[in-house]
């Protein structure tokens, strides 16, 4: 269990440093698609977004003058914002062993609460 | 490759939407085997943020062009293909806030960046596993190899879902063989930053390695002495 919180914390500072720090570096270029769009020529046909206006939109928190800052902001913002919505997906969906305490149930309990508990 | 709104016309979107939304109900029973183990589900958390910090790193790739890391096939592996698709389709949802990806065409991407790379990536993973060694190593090549494939494949997914609704009238042979071209070479990074991601979390934690389970309690059983086995 340590060891995995261990992978866990480290997992998630390389998330924040390449979010908050390295993505401004990443390249300004279009991308795939957004390139072939603009060959081809249907560019244009796309709308605007319609949380264009949102506070982290273009992945740039609004009124932050420093781009550094305010893209490394925006990344951490996400990156703990995918983490927090992944964590209670991921979480709900695991089917709960309730009735006790899943620490002190260990891995027996827990491979016999997946079988027991019909219509849970 | 995010599709932003008005590429593709509302009947293929809201179509692409429901395709998503049974992907992501099967998903949802799905992954729940796969995160029996308790200490999966933070994990899944983890490659769900980690996709999205890696998505932002768009790297170049050729005449003025960039992709960056789709991150089905890495899901699939690291975690299982259910919980894999569950957790770029957070990506996916996170990204609606920051303008990216149209929010109409939510379904069409992830149809494309989360069901087809998740789905393409993990059959290559497992047939190509089939070829190699049966140890957990074999994960680190049949995992390149399954997000080399993985991003042209979704590439063709959104030129499929273009000729059934495009916004504009194209020869759909151009433009697959335009998306395909592009996306080959940004497979290629894909499958480098896969690679490296899965021998680094080998390299530590073999059992927290979805795709190498099997390879892994292997090892081990044939490792306990017979007296102990039986």
């Amino acid at each position: 269990m340590t060891r995995t919180r261990g992978l866990l914390l480290v997992g998630l500072l390389v998330a924040l440093v390449l979010a908050g720090g390295v993505s401004y570096y990443a390249s300004s270029s279009p991308d795939g698609l957004t390139k072939v769009s603009e060959d081809e020529g249907f560019d244009r046909t796309a709308t605007d977004h319609p949380l264009a206006d949102s506070p982290v939109a273009d992945y740039e928190i609004r009124g932050v003058d420093d781009g550094r800052l305010a893209g490394g902001l925006a990344g951490v913002i996400g990156v703990v914002a995918t983490f927090a919505i992944g964590g209670l997906v991921f979480r709900v969906v695991r089917r709960p062993a309730r009735g006790h305490d899943a620490a002190a149930a260990g891995p027996v309990h827990m491979a016999a609460g997946g079988r027991e508990g019909p219509g849970r | 490759m995010h599709v932003p709104d008005g590429f593709i016309d509302a009947p293929v979107s809201v179509g692409a939407g429901v395709v998503a939304a049974v992907a992501i109900g099967a998903a949802l029973r799905g992954s729940r085997r796969e995160l029996g183990d308790e200490r999966v589900a933070p994990l899944a958390g983890l490659v769900a943020a980690f996709v999205f910090a890696v998505q932002m790193l768009n790297f170049p790739v050729v005449s003025g062009t960039s992709g960056h890391l789709l991150g089905g096939a890495l899901a699939a592996v690291l975690v299982g293909p259910w919980t894999g698709l569950l957790c770029v389709s957070v990506v996916l949802l996170v990204q609606l806030f920051f303008a990216d990806g149209g929010l109409t065409a939510y379904g069409i991407n992830v149809t494309c960046m989360a069901l087809t790379t998740v789905l393409v990536g993990w059959l290559v993973f497992r047939g190509v596993l089939r070829l190699l060694p049966k140890v957990p190593a074999s994960v680190v090549p049949a995992s390149f190899v399954a997000a080399l494939v993985s991003v042209p494949a979704a590439a063709l997914a959104f030129t499929g879902c273009y000729a059934l609704g495009g916004s504009a009238d194209l020869p759909i042979g151009s433009l697959a063989a335009a998306m395909v071209g592009v996306h080959v070479l940004i497979g290629i990074g894909e499958a480098m930053i896969t690679g490296l991601v899965v021998s680094s979390v080998l390299a530590v934690r073999p059992d927290l390695v979805h795709g190498a389970r099997d390879l892994v309690a292997a090892r081990r059983s044939s490792a306990v002495s017979p007296v102990v086995a039986s």
